[in-house]
């Protein structure tokens, strides 16, 4: 399934979402009610939209009574786009992306080349518009080569579209290189976001420091890595006025230190991927390489920590996380094989499981990847339902019962750590820009 | 005038332009613009600094300003001699007061000293028993050239006071912008800095500028727009990501400058960049660059500067 080549070609097209529960976690809207679109916009929303029949000439979407929710936003993606085709190309995350709800895939720099100069921005988004389902915008990198020692060309890489900085799964080490790249980004607004990981002490490291990895056997890396790093950059962020996410916290530890800086009302926000509130070091017995994650997976009290910071809002944004490895990465032992997770297909239903079972309402969550992510990174007219925003739409079903089946993910590399667990919440239509991108009765 | 006349420069030293009060300033400013005149003749020789030693003290290399000094010393009739310090002396392990008495213990009258510390230049004024000017310390004062810039703008425009001067590029670590900044307010102009946040001091707002980090802002309206030199060492990636993403950012050319009065002045301490700070066709612009008047009002000023500092000595004979 591709995008048509020319949107354009569908512009004024009205389709119309009746039967709909409406959900929009920007105005808190939850509603029975139907959705128009015109072209690649929302043109009205709302309950009592069509009560008197929809006119002739406009194409009708039942929805069979689901929700009707903004396409997901996900802030953290690694696409092999360049370099790494054979684990993730712009077509397979995107057809992987399109089956998770996502309309929007941030992707990271750390490809081969890195995406550090304008030309290599531009390259992306090219690709991206020539092979992916939904939109796709790249983050570009904080230094030149992901080194940590030169800053890239931040003007002209957002002159380009690089929505945002990061040096991908490398943290920023120096503190100096981190204190000047915050406070020339300034200059921009966009956000410098971290791995924060502390490389020196994590080093070797494969999992999370604690009783389990003494009884494994294998060499552990301590929460101290992250809230370390944190905790140097809130200072920096002090200094310099810029504008900081933590990619992925993982630890309670880290949490403290930026339930601080938010009090202080400083710049600084963060993400989690739902393993870190799903999932916990147990994962990893029987070594489990599919496990391995960076941040590792920590404690239950830490995993509760987690659950409880997203609930306060201490936590900002959920991001898939999505870092696909080959067979041929993963299965190795423990200690060799590479980290990450792919996490597309199944952000959103993991994600349901705050709603289920700890008690946040379908917005409270879904506002985590909408509305959270495109205010963090300034795209304005996305994550929200109402008219005029982008007609970039999902259509899911929170309580149908399904378990994640291995050979039926879309993307290339199938390395979920949620194989076989049974998950509540279903994507069964996904639209970018008014038009259908997935539809799970065809797929 | 008859003021400043009266009162004269009322200092042994001039070490920085911090702490110079208005009629020291214009006293400096008004007998820099009868050597001008001098200059410009066929006899460029004056005797008032027959019989006096000049020395020109570089811990870092320099042409334009240890030229100029040199030439300002001669004209007045002095012996300068030049000491190519630069490095050699002090990689032989030989202190900054070593070398200061060494020399002190030649009786010059004045010393001319650049040194890449900030501060060096006053440690060694503790130390002499001669006259010292600041030819440029680190990153802290270069008097003389903010004299000169003063010198420049006050000719072309007949007075400083209400002048709004836009500094822009390195501020960090430029000695040329810190001394103009306190002369300017002193004589009550209005200063902005324009710079990337990496290449601006810390509290800079706290000398009385006014800062911006977007040029097309900070140069709204401006009278004068003083270029600073980007070091080719504080580049690539370190500072500034990139030479081409400076030069779009911080460069001055046609467009930014637009932003400007349509006759603001266009001024820069060299050696110039081309197409990094500045572009081509702004720094030869005939009608607004006055680059090359900066480099003549150079020497007018050291000229004035060693003039005022000697009649502060003590007599020859008294002396020794």
């Amino acid at each position: 399934m591709k995008r048509p080549a020319n949107p354009g070609a569908e512009k004024g097209k009205l389709v119309a979402y009746l039967n709909a529960r409406l959900l929009d976690p920007a105005s808190g809207l939850d509603t029975p009610g139907a959705l128009l679109t015109t072209g690649d916009q929302i043109a009205d929303v709302g309950p009592r939209l069509f009560s008197g029949g929809v006119p002739s000439g406009v194409e009708v979407v039942d929805c069979g009574g689901h929700c009707l929710a903004p396409g997901l936003i996900d802030m953290h993606a690694f696409v092999g786009e360049p370099g790494a085709e054979h684990k993730e190309s712009f077509a397979s995350a995107s057809a992987a992306a399109a089956a998770g709800g996502i309309t929007t895939l941030i992707c990271l720099p750390n490809t081969d080349p890195a995406i550090d100069e304008p030309a290599i921005v531009e390259y992306v988004e090219r690709r991206a518009r020539e092979n992916s389902l939904v939109r796709v915008q790249p983050m570009a990198a904080v230094t030149k080569g992901l080194k940590g020692e030169e800053m890239t060309e931040m003007g002209l890489l957002v002159e380009a579209g690089a929505v945002a900085f990061t040096d991908g799964d490398r943290a920023i080490a120096s503190a100096r290189v981190m204190r000047r790249a915050l406070a020339y980004s300034t200059l921009f607004g966009k956000l410098v976001i971290q791995h924060a990981e502390d490389p020196s002490l994590a080093r070797d490291g494969a999992m999370n420091e604690g009783d389990v990895s003494t009884r494994l056997g294998l060499a552990g890396i301590p929460t101290a890595a992250e809230a370390m790093v944190v905790e140097r950059d809130v200072r920096l962020v002090a200094l310099t006025g810029a504008r900081y996410h933590v990619a992925q916290v993982s630890a309670a530890d880290t949490l403290e230190v930026i339930r601080a800086a938010k009090k202080r009302r400083l710049n600084v926000t963060c993400g989690t991927a739902p393993h870190y509130f799903a999932l916990n070091e147990n994962a990893v017995n029987d070594y489990r390489t599919f496990a391995k994650v960076s941040p590792p997976l920590r404690t239950e009290d830490d995993r509760l920590a987690v659950i409880e910071a997203i609930k306060d809002g201490t936590i900002d944004v959920i991001v898939s996380a999505h870092l696909p490895q080959d067979v041929e990465s993963k299965r190795l032992p423990f200690a060799q094989a590479a980290f990450g997770a792919a996490g597309l297909e199944t952000m959103l239903a993991v994600a349901l499981t705050l709603h289920h079972s700890h008690g946040l309402s379908l917005n409270e969550v879904l506002a985590r990847m909408t509305v959270g992510p495109a205010k963090l990174l300034g795209l304005n007219s996305r994550g929200v339902l109402r008219a005029g925003a982008k007609a970039d739409l999902m259509l899911f079903d929170p309580d149908k019962p399904w378990r994640v089946n291995v050979d039926k993910l879309k993307g290339k590399s199938k390395n979920t750590p949620f194989e076989s667990i049974p998950l509540s919440g279903k994507v069964l239509m996904t639209v970018v820009d008014g038009l259908k991108v997935y539809d799970a009765a065809t797929a | 005038m008859s003021d400043s006349a009266t009162l004269g420069y009322p200092h042994r030293h001039l070490l920085g332009i911090e702490g110079l009060l208005p009629p020291a300033i214009t006293h400096l400013l008004d007998l820099a613009d009868g050597y001008v005149d001098l200059n410009r003749g066929i006899d460029k020789k004056k005797s008032s600094l027959r019989g006096r030693t000049q020395v020109n003290l570089f811990f870092e290399s320099s042409t334009r300003t240890s030229t100029s000094f040199e030439l300002a010393g001669k004209r007045l009739g002095a012996d300068v001699i030049n000491m190519a310090v630069a490095r050699s002396s002090v990689s032989k392990g030989e202190t900054l007061l070593d070398t200061a008495m060494t020399l002190n213990a030649m009786h010059p009258d004045v010393l001319v000293v650049r040194h890449q510390d900030s501060g060096a230049v006053h440690l060694l004024s503790q130390k002499v028993g001669c006259a010292v000017i600041n030819a440029g310390d680190g990153a802290h004062e270069h008097p003389t050239q903010a004299l000169l810039d003063a010198l420049t703008i006050r000719r072309r425009r007949g007075r400083l006071d209400g002048q709004v001067v836009a500094i822009c590029g390195d501020i960090l670590h430029s000695r040329v912008a810190r001394s103009n900044i306190h002369l300017l307010n002193t004589m009550g102009a209005q200063v902005r800095v324009i710079g990337p946040p990496t290449l601006m001091p810390r509290n800079i707002d706290e000398l009385g500028v006014e800062v911006h980090h977007d040029m097309r802002k900070g140069l709204r309206n401006v009278d004068i727009v003083m270029m600073l030199r980007l070091q080719m060492e504080r580049m690539q990636g370190a500072y500034v990501p990139s030479l081409r993403e400076y030069f779009h950012l911080y460069g001055l050319d046609q467009e930014k400058l637009a932003l400007a009065k349509p006759d603001a002045l266009i001024m820069h301490p060299g050696p110039m960049n081309r197409g990094v700070e500045i572009d081509s066709t702004v720094a030869d612009d005939i009608n607004r660059s006055v680059i090359r008047e900066q480099v003549e009002m150079g020497v007018a000023v050291r000229m004035a500067c060693l003039d005022a500092l000697t009649r502060n000595l003590p007599n020859i004979g008294a002396a020794s």
